[in-house]
C-alpha cells in the first residue's frame, strides 16, 4: 500500500532557496577571503600559543636555511680562491727563448687563460742561488737543472674542478711541455667537503621539513579537537568538507608564513653575530672575501614560499585524517 | 514529502531500535512523533537527516531514495531541511546573527542577501533586538528560538525538530509550538519528536506513535 504512494511522492520535490550561479561564484573569493582573515583573527586569540607554535616552526625552518647560507657562500668562496688559481708549465729542456714566447702568445689567446708569465731559467737560477743558500753547491754544477717556467692565470672563475681539469689537458698536449702542476688537491678536497655539507644540508632539510609537518599538522588536530562541536553544526546544516576544511588550511597557511618570517628574522640574526668576527679575520687575511652579508631576497622569498607550503599541507593531511571522524551523533 | 518503507535500525551492538516502519508525511503536512523514551523517536529523524541510515528499508525524501544518497552530496540534501536540537547546537562564540546567517553563508549567498533574510528570520520569531548578543546570554527559549531561526533562514521545504521544548517550561512550549504551527500555515512540511503529549493534544494535529521501535496504529494509544 505504501509503495503504490511512491509514484505520487517522488513527483514532490523539495524546493531550496538557492543563491543565483553568478552570486556563488563572486561569494566564493568574498567567503575566501573572509575566512583568510577570520583565521588569522583565530590565531591573534590565543597569541601565546600561536607564537610558540610559529617559533617551533621558525627554528626547524632557520637550521636548514642558515647552513645553506654559509654554505652557499663558502662555495662562492672558494669559486673566488679558484680564480687566483695558477698553473705552471714546466717546459722540456732546449727550447729557444724565441719558441717559449710562440708559445706564451699562443697560450695567451686562449680565451680561459689571462695572463701568462715566463719565468726565464737563468733568472731562476740566480734567484734561487741569491735566496736559498746553497748557491755555492749550485755553482758547483755544470749545467742549470732548471727548466723554464710559464706561469698561467686561468680566467676560469667559475668553481668547477671539471673546467679546470680540461684546461689542465689542453696545457699537457703542447709538446715543449715537459710537465703541468696545479696544485688542485686541496680545492678538491674542499668541494669535497662542500658537497658532503650540501647533502648534509639535503638530510637535515628534508627531516626538518617533516618536523614541520609534524608540529602543524599536530597543531590543526589539537583546532580541530577544540573546535568539535562547531564541526558537527556545520555538518548538520548542511557544510561541505572543503567548507570546513578551510579554515584550517589557512590556519596552517598563516603559521607557515609566521614560521618563516621567525626564521628570517633568526639567520639574520645569525649572520650579524657571525659577520663581525668574521670581517676581523678577513683583515687579517687583507681581504674582504669573507663576508656573509644578510639573507638574499632569492632565498628568503624560497623560505617563505617553503614555509607557506609546507603549513599549507600539514594542515591538509592532518585535516584530512581527522575531520571525517567527526561526525553528527 | 518523507515516506518510510519497511524501515528497519539496528545499532551495532544493540537491539533493533526501529522495526519494519511503513509511513508516509504529505507534503505540507504537521505531525508529531511520540512514544516513550528509547522508543526510537531519535533514531527515525536521525534517518530523515542522514545522521543515521537504514538497516533495511527505504527513506524518501523529496522522491529521494536516502540509501542512494553518497558522503559527497549528502550536505546538499541537509540544506533542504530545517533541524532542530533539545539542546540549540548553537556556537556560543558567535552572535546571534552570525548563527542564523551561517546556513546561507555555507550556500554562498551575498552579505547583502545574508543580511536581508537572517533578519527576516529574526524578526519571524521575535528575537531581531538581540542579533548583536551572544547565545549564552539569552534563555533557554530564546535560545531555540535562534535555533529555529537558523533552521528556517534558507526556507527548507521540511522542517524536524527533536523534543524543542523538552528542556522548556510549558509556557515557553507552547510559544515554540506555535512557531511551528506558523511556519506549518505557510506550507512547510514539519515532524516533531515531543513526549510533551498534554501539549500535543490541545493542538489538533496528526499523531505518529512509536512503541518499542514499532509504529502503533494512528489514533490508538
Ligand atoms: N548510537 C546508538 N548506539 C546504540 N544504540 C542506540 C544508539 N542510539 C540509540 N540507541 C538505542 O536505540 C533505541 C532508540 O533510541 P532513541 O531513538 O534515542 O529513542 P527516543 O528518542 O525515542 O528516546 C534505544 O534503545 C537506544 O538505547
Ligand atoms: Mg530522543
Amino acid at each position: 500500500m505504501v509503495k503504490s504512494n511512491a509514484t505520487e511522492v517522488s513527483s514532490v520535490q523539495l524546493r531550496q532557496l538557492k543563491p543565483s550561479f553568478s552570486s556563488r561564484f563572486k561569494e566564493f573569493f568574498v567567503r575566501h577571503l573572509q575566512v583568510f582573515f577570520y583565521s588569522l583573527g583565530l590565531l591573534s586569540r590565543t597569541p601565546f600559543s600561536t607564537l610558540m607554535t610559529a617559533s617551533a616552526l621558525g627554528i626547524a625552518l632557520a637550521l636548514p636555511t642558515g647552513l645553506y647560507v654559509i654554505l652557499d657562500h663558502a662555495s662562492q668562496l672558494s669559486g673566488d680562491i679558484n680564480s687566483i688559481n695558477q698553473i705552471s708549465l714546466f717546459m722540456k729542456k732546449g727550447l729557444s727563448e724565441a719558441n717559449i714566447q710562440t708559445i706564451k702568445k699562443k697560450l695567451e689567446s686562449y680565451p680561459e687563460i689571462t695572463q701568462v708569465k715566463h719565468v726565464n731559467r737563468d733568472a731562476a737560477l740566480q734567484e734561487f742561488q741569491d735566496n736559498s743558500g746553497f748557491g755555492d753547491a749550485l755553482k758547483a754544477l755544470k749545467d742549470n737543472p732548471l727548466p723554464d717556467l710559464l706561469i698561467v692565470y686561468p680566467s676560469i672563475t667559475h668553481n668547477n674542478p671539471q673546467q679546470i681539469n680540461a684546461l689542465l689537458g689542453e696545457l699537457k698536449k703542447i709538446k715543449q711541455v715537459a710537465l703541468v702542476q696545479l696544485d688542485i688537491q686541496w680545492l678538491q678536497r674542499l668541494y669535497a667537503i662542500l658537497h658532503i655539507g650540501q647533502r648534509g644540508v639535503l638530510i637535515i632539510g628534508f627531516l626538518l621539513a617533516l618536523g614541520v609537518l609534524l608540529i602543524v599538522g599536530n597543531t590543526i588536530r589539537l583546532a580541530i579537537e577544540n573546535r568539535r562541536s562547531e564541526i558537527v553544526v556545520m555538518k548538520l546544516i548542511g557544510g561541505t568538507n572543503s567548507f570546513i576544511r578551510r579554515p584550517f588550511l589557512y590556519t596552517g597557511f598563516w603559521y607557515g608564513l609566521l614560521g618563516s618570517f621567525i626564521a628570517i628574522l633568526l639567520v639574520n640574526i645569525s649572520l650579524i653575530i657571525i659577520n663581525d668576527p668574521l670581517a676581523h679575520l678577513s683583515s687579517l687575511y687583507d681581504s674582504n672575501l669573507f663576508s656573509l652579508g644578510l639573507m638574499g631576497v632569492n632565498i628568503s622569498a624560497t623560505l617563505l614560499l617553503s614555509g607557506c607550503f609546507l603549513g599549507l599541507l600539514g594542515a591538509r593531511l592532518a585535516v584530512g585524517k581527522h575531520l571525517k571522524d567527526i561526525e553528527p551523533k | 514529502m518523507i515516506l518510510f518503507d519497511q524501515v528497519s535500525k539496528r545499532y551495532k551492538g544493540g537491539n533493533e531500535a526501529l522495526s519494519q516502519v511503513n509511513f508516509h508525511l504529505h507534503q505540507g503536512e504537521m505531525a508529531f512523533l511520540t512514544g516513550h523514551s528509547g522508543a526510537g523517536k531519535s533514531t527515525l529523524l536521525k534517518l530523515i537527516a542522514l545522521i543515521e541510515r537504514a538497516s533495511t528499508g527505504n527513506v524518501i525524501i523529496g522522491g529521494k531514495n536516502l540509501n542512494k544518497v553518497s558522503r559527497h552530496t549528502l550536505p546538499y540534501l541537509r540544506r533542504n531541511m530545517g533541524i532542530i536540537f533539545q539542546d540549540y547546537q548553537l556556537l556560543y562564540d558567535r552572535t546571534v546573527f552570525d548563527n542564523v546567517a551561517l546556513p546561507l553563508i555555507i550556500s554562498g549567498f551575498s552579505s547583502r542577501e545574508v543580511k536581508k533574510r537572517v533578519h527576516a528570520a529574526l524578526d519571524k520569531v521575535g528575537l531581531l533586538r538581540f542579533e548583536k548578543k551572544y547565545p549564552i546570554t539569552l534563555s533557554g527559549g530564546e535560545q531555540q528560538r535562534v535555533s529555529i531561526a537558523r533552521a528556517v533562514v534558507n526556507k527548507p521545504a521540511l522542517l524536524l525538530a527533536d523534543e524543542p521544548t523538552g528542556n522548556l517550561d510549558p509556557e515557553l512550549s507552547r510559544e515554540i509550538m506555535n512557531l511551528f504551527m506558523a511556519f506549518n500555515q505557510v506550507g512547510v512540511t514539519v515532524l516533531i519528536a515531543t513526549h510533551d503529549i498534554p501539549l500535543i493534544n490541545q493542538l489538533n494535529k496528526r499523531i505518529i506513535q512509536l512503541s518499542h521501535g514499532q509504529l502503533l496504529a494512528e489514533g490508538e494509544s
